[in-house]
């Protein structure tokens, strides 16, 4: 695929205008997800109710493909059990990584981010707000994106 | 077809104002490659330069005809790799200006040449409290073998701040010293910002207080004119790969009474006198510190790279880089929302640079569709990231087989950058 369609509008769009982007007073739940290639930085906060995410928003620094994914996978899990929110967040890391031809359809509007598997340098910020969503589900406190040996394994320019 | 033919020879003689120089773009078969049907703009040579063919053919030369293991055994193909490798640390001695080639030490690179100073030097004289003192300005290379050192033996770093421009505050650097200090560690050039430190000044300083001197040379040899007997430093470090050789190959250079006084890092086969059980007497230098067998071929492919720059001439090298600099300086601060991180006027062609409201790793992207290959993120340099208080830069680095033309290229890929997160 074209390089260009990463920088989709729809990207662009959720980049220049962040779904859910605060901060919660007390949540139940926060973690801060870390990709120290790019610098990229998010804090996540949730607040969690009967196993489900009642509220969830992010903040913090970081490219438009990050910020793109944070946005989008707020709006997606917002609403659902943590059950659900774990296996779309399986679902959308086997998008990004499996060597497999699966059909995503049913991930919807986040297959747009489908496009950044063919740039194995920009997987790691696509995939971060998602691992930092499991971090605070689990309460780990903090994610990176240097912890999943699947990523480790593509061909990243790791130069650091 | 004519017309576009001279437009482009005499668009290639504008960019060569140094007579000659151009002519070597040729001498690199990659630089002809396309990226997704665009020309490869490659201005990433501070993280690695490309090869020119006579050091390919070298390497291939070598495998081909000459190689065997060093230092070992009698027969001929033995002889004669050892005699390459050793003929290729003489390049090197010339090119540095080191008094004898023993002073030269073949490492797999600069981040190993440091490591090795750490624990040869470092650990054998480096005590509890002493004090090493480091810039603002390093790599984390020359960073993080010394926390290391220093929290095993429980001394202190203490760090040489920088100015706004990216100049190192020489007079701030003095205060640093006190009856504690016991190493110094700094770059030559600074591989986030391409700041030239003024080395020499420091090295005296250091020297006046007895304390012995590490030069991070990585950013500076493949750019600049290297004289260690000048420069009075007691260590210098660089690797091939940023100067048009190979990838695991570099030097330590070290002054021979030091080299002498310290411990091995590695132990190994080529690095003994002799070994029994009860006791192991150890290599003279160089060897006390090549354990087991080199990257022969990298060694003698990093004596044609350094053939092939001095055929060029560091100092034309360095006068048309410096033109490229100032050209590409010239037309980046022309860009409104693009801003030069480091921009003092003592610099090597390294531009470091942010846009208004777009990630590096962005830009980076953007650019990379264009041909074009900048190194987007925090450059292996974070405390100078926080220093400018940015997360990551964008960075073109230059060598002497780009153009204007490739400048020219990337500051119309900047605009186009900004046009798709304008939308």
């Amino acid at each position: 695929m074209s390089l260009k369609s990463i920088y989709q509008e729809v990207i662009l769009d959720h980049n220049r205008k962040p779904r859910n982007y605060g901060s919660l007073s007390h949540p139940t739940h926060h973690a801060t997800g870390h990709n120290p290639l790019c610098g990229d930085r998010i804090d996540l906060d949730v607040n969690m109710l009967n196993e489900r995410i009642e509220e969830i928003v992010f903040r913090g620094e970081s490219c438009a493909i990050c910020k793109a994914s944070s946005s989008m996978m707020t709006n997606a899990v917002k609403g659902r059990s943590r059950q659900e929110a774990e296996a779309l967040i399986q679902e959308f890391r086997d998008m990004l990584v499996s060597r497999e031809n699966k059909d995503f359809d049913h991930l919807g509007r986040l297959k747009v981010l489908a496009g950044v598997r063919d740039l194995p340098t920009r997987v790691k910020c696509a995939i971060l707000p998602w691992h930092t969503l499991h971090a605070a589900m689990n309460s780990t406190g903090d994610a990176t994106t240097e912890a999943d040996s699947h990523l480790n394994n593509k061909p990243v320019a790791n130069n650091y | 077809m004519k017309i576009v033919d001279t437009l482009v020879t005499s668009s290639a003689q504008q960019t060569t104002t140094v007579p000659g120089i151009g002519q070597f773009r040729a001498d690199f078969p990659i630089l002809d490659i396309k990226v997704d049907d665009k020309p490869l703009i490659y201005l990433d040579n501070a993280a690695s330069s490309q090869m020119p063919q006579a050091v390919i053919d070298c390497l291939v030369r070598y495998q081909k005809t000459q190689h065997a293991n060093i230092h070992r055994a009698v027969h001929y193909l033995s002889n004669l790799a050892t005699q390459e490798y050793e003929a290729a640390r003489c390049k090197l001695q010339n090119f540095i200006g080191a008094r004898e080639d023993r002073e030269v030490i073949f490492t797999s690179g600069t981040t190993d040449s440091i490591n090795l100073v750490m624990h040869g030097y470092g650990r054998k004289f480096i005590q509890r409290g002493d004090e090493i003192i480091l810039s603002e300005l390093e790599h984390h290379s020359n960073i993080v073998p010394w926390q290391m050192l220093a929290e095993e033996r429980g001394a202190h770093i203490r760090v040489a701040p920088i100015n706004d421009a990216g100049e190192l505050l020489v007079e701030e650097y003095e205060k640093l010293f006190n009856s504690k200090t016991r190493f110094v560690a700094l770059s030559h050039v600074s591989n986030a910002l391409g700041s030239i430190n003024p080395i020499k000044r420091m090295i005296a300083i250091a020297h006046q207080h007895d304390v012995p001197v590490l030069i991070d040379g990585a950013q500076a040899a493949p750019h600049l004119k290297i004289d260690v007997q000048d420069l009075d430093c007691d260590f210098y470090a660089f690797s091939a790969h940023k100067m048009c050789g190979p990838t695991g190959i570099g030097i330590l250079y070290g002054k021979a009474h030091l080299l002498e006084s310290m411990q091995p890092f590695k132990g190994g086969g080529d690095m003994i006198a002799s070994v029994s059980f009860e006791k192991t007497t150890y290599n003279e230098i160089p060897y006390k510190f090549e354990a087991g067998t080199p990257p022969i071929a990298a060694a003698i492919g990093f004596g044609a790279a350094i053939d092939y720059l001095e055929q060029i001439g560091l100092d034309a090298i360095a006068d048309y880089e410096h033109e490229l600099l100032l050209y590409a300086s010239e037309q980046i601060r022309m860009i409104p929302g693009v801003k030069i991180i480091g921009d003092c006027p003592d610099k090597v062609a390294v531009i470091s640079f942010v846009i208004d409201g777009i990630h590096p790793h962005d830009v980076g992207t953007l650019l990379n569709q264009e041909g074009i290959a900048v190194r987007t993120g925090h450059h292996c340099a974070q405390p100078i990231m926080q220093r400018f208080n940015v997360a990551a830069t964008s960075r073109a680095s230059f060598s002497f087989y780009n153009t204007k033309k490739e400048i020219d290229a990337l500051v119309a890929g900047i605009r186009s950058v900004q046009k798709v997160f304008a939308q």
